[in-house]
């Protein structure tokens, strides 16, 4: 006989995206998972399941969190944003604009999470630097642009964004 | 030409915005990951922690037991269904499962297929493997000493860990060239092994409908055509019965062209099984298996007159292969690096000998644009130029000047018999010389040296073969290699262009799409790439 145990399962009540979720999951149950698998959300990438290279980052509460290293009960009682939840009413994020605009991507990997950590950056400083942008993707590894084009995508929206303020 | 078609024209050499944006940055992209099909298992891998040991048996019966496992695949399994061993893309044998032996740390042991990808991993723990450790080759030069483990005591003709010996250009002149140098230049490097290591790693969903026979395989692939031939010859499939679809790639680097046994395992188990087999390869599996770069041992000499004149180039390089020999070499082209190891320069007599030898390490060898070892080939030939020029106290720019086939000789026959169609170097040096502001370089480097601190300036010059080639002249297992195109175009005159070749983040969708708008007078939007 398998001597090992049955897994767990927890009930938690999480908000993503401004919409509420009640669900039943197994406790090991990892955040990217939780909203890739259960919930459909499938722009949060698994890039090396170890922190290291931040395709999986979402927000919670606004703060970026790599959701790979994370598990679903953790979220419980929390608001999450992923990519799906940066446009609004149709209308692109002026991230997402800048990204198009200054070829901010290639494969598109990466993209995801190299919006939302840069929608926290501006939310917090609106007028960032070029270290500052650099430091805040720190976090976040692309391998196909060479960073230079993200950091002037990241640019664009900050100007996008002032201006239309 | 009327002016309604130059009005239309102008797609080319202009900025477009690229068309494939649009999905990924609102999340919508379509990576292996996404892909969910109707009743489907999923595979986990169990890997050798040993790099070289004996299987003396393979237990599956507790893992087997586990709620949610539905089969638990081994080599003995594959065997019987003749899948234990596939072919490689230089014609060499690789593992799918291993089974009497394994030959590398991480190789493919087991796979679990179940209902759930947790449950998947949590059956590895449950399988017992017992091993007899071996020694182990770490080096290809380890591996060529008498009396080194033969690693590859599969192949009935192997006695050794050798694996090629290969021979370019002409030994006697060359000979004759050193014999006559006025100065020889050494060099002994090794360009170590490398990891693609893209963002995506690489995983497949297998779907082979037990109704039609057809199997259908979602893979990180960066050669779609290639893989539905070797998929036809490993698994006996009938190759019009099977479809590869290439999602969105999320990056490739060569690390996308080998077909890896995880491939194989869940096409195997989808065809067993009558369901769609999903696997998802983790990051330890990426870097411990998967298709490296380099690991090239690079010894030799260039042979040189007082004023700097190339006249003489020998070179000798010993390659370690891992425990498969799966370069993407051309077969009719034997080592790439043959045709480009001279470089940008006029070297009148060249001899080159390579040697492969078998490790028990993972195989490759495709990744980084060296298929054909083209990049280990440049990176000797610039170092031993660069070596030179330091040797004779010569500037490295003028030395490559002064060396580079001039424009009147092409198309230009390279000392190892390569043509070279075209070409002008110096006006490109000088361009390249002027952007980087060269001379004001030069002159911080001399006051940086005053004031004892260091400054280099790093020089290359490279003259790439682009891509594999037209299929005329590259080949690989026979099968060509598919660079291709295929323009429908519709009643209401929008267009859909169907390519041989797979972006991995490149932009194919919008630069192709540019290239038939220049040239039917369609806007890009209208037309479709694939």
């Amino acid at each position: 006989m398998i001597t090992q145990t049955k897994p767990t399962t927890q009930e938690i009540a999480v908000t993503v995206n401004g919409q509420e979720h009640s669900l039943v999951v197994e406790s090991r149950l990892l955040l990217v998972h939780l909203l890739r698998e259960k919930l459909g959300l499938t722009g949060t990438h698994v890039g090396c399941d170890t922190s290291s290279c931040g395709a999986c980052t979402v927000l919670v509460d606004g703060v970026p969190l790599k959701s790979c290293t994370h598990f679903a009960v953790q979220v419980d009682g929390r608001e999450v944003k992923t990519v799906e939840g940066l446009a609004k009413g149709g209308e692109l994020h002026p991230l997402q604009q800048g990204f198009h605009e200054e070829h901010g991507l290639q494969c598109g990997f990466c993209t995801p999470a190299m919006l939302l950590v840069s929608a926290a950056l501006l939310e917090e400083n609106p007028d960032p630097t070029e270290e500052e942008i650099r430091w805040a993707l720190s976090g976040n590894i692309c391998r196909c642009t060479g960073y230079q084009n993200i950091v002037k995508s990241v640019q664009w929206a900050a100007k996008k964004m002032k201006e239309t303020s | 030409m009327t002016a309604v078609e130059t009005e239309h024209k102008g797609w080319l050499g202009r900025s477009v915005k690229r068309k494939e944006d649009a999905r990924f940055i609102v999340g919508r992209g379509n990576y292996i990951e996404d892909i969910k099909l109707p009743g489907m298992l999923h595979m986990a891998i169990l890997r050798s922690p040993y790099a070289h040991a004996n299987i003396n048996s393979i237990d599956t019966s507790r893992a087997m037991e586990l709620p949610g496992v539905v089969v638990v695949v081994t080599g003995d399994l594959l065997a019987e269904h003749k899948l234990a061993w596939m072919p490689t893309l230089s014609g060499d044998t690789q593992a799918v499962l291993a089974t009497d032996k394994v030959r590398m740390q991480g190789q493919e042991v087991a796979c679990v297929i179940a209902e759930d990808p947790y449950v998947a991993h949590d059956a590895l723990e449950l399988i017992d493997v017992d091993y007899e450790p071996l020694p182990v080759v770490m080096t290809p030069q380890a591996a060529l000493e008498d009396g080194a483990p033969v690693i590859r005591d599969d192949k009935e003709d192997q006695t050794d860990n050798r694996i090629y010996h290969w021979e370019a250009g002409d030994a006697e002149a060359t000979e004759k060239a050193f014999a006559e140098a006025d100065k020889v230049v050494q060099l002994v490097t090794h360009y170590p092994r490398c990891h693609p290591a893209p963002l995506e790693c690489c995983g497949c969903v297998a779907d082979v409908n037990p109704a039609t026979g057809k199997a259908t395989v979602y893979m990180t692939s960066q050669a779609p055509h290639v893989h539905r031939t070797v998929f036809a010859l490993v698994a006996g499939l009938p190759e019009q019965n099977i479809q590869i679809i290439s999602p969105d790639i999320g990056g490739g680097f060569g690390n996308k062209v080998p077909v890896y046994p995880g491939y194989v395992v869940a096409t195997a188990a989808s065809l067993l099984l009558g369901r769609p087999v999903k696997w998802i390869e983790d990051r330890t599996g990426n870097l411990i298996s998967t298709g490296f770069a380099r690991d090239f041992y690079m010894d030799g000499e260039l042979a040189l007159k007082e004023d700097g004149t190339m006249t003489g180039l020998r070179v000798k390089m010993l390659s370690d292969q891992g425990y498969a020999f799966a370069d993407a070499q051309p077969s009719k082209f034997k080592a790439g690096l043959f045709h480009i190891v001279t470089g940008s320069y006029d070297i009148p007599a060249a001899h080159v000998v390579t040697e492969g030898a078998y490790t028990n390490k993972a195989p490759g060898g495709v990744a980084y644009r060296c298929s054909f070892r083209v990049t280990e080939a440049s990176f000797f030939i610039e170092r031993l130029v660069q070596t030179a020029a330091y040797e004779l106290g010569a500037d490295p720019a003028e030395l490559r000047r002064q060396n580079f086939i001039p424009p009147e000789k092409f198309p230009y026959t390279s000392a190892t018999g390569f043509e070279y169609d075209s070409g002008d170097y110096e006006p490109a040096l000088d361009q390249a010389l002027q952007r980087v502001g060269y001379t004001v370089l030069r002159e911080e480097q001399k006051r940086a040296r005053e004031e004892g601190r260091l400054l280099g300036i790093g020089l290359a010059s490279f003259t790439e073969v682009v891509g594999a080639g037209p299929s005329r002249h590259y080949d690989i297992l026979g099968i060509k290699m598919f660079d291709s195109a295929e323009l429908r175009v519709h009643p209401t005159g929008k267009a859909i262009l169907k390519l041989g070749v797979k972006s991995q983040g490149q932009g194919h969708e919008t630069t192709f799409a540019q290239i038939v708008a220049e040239e039917l007078g369609i806007p890009p939007e209208d037309i479709t790439v694939q």
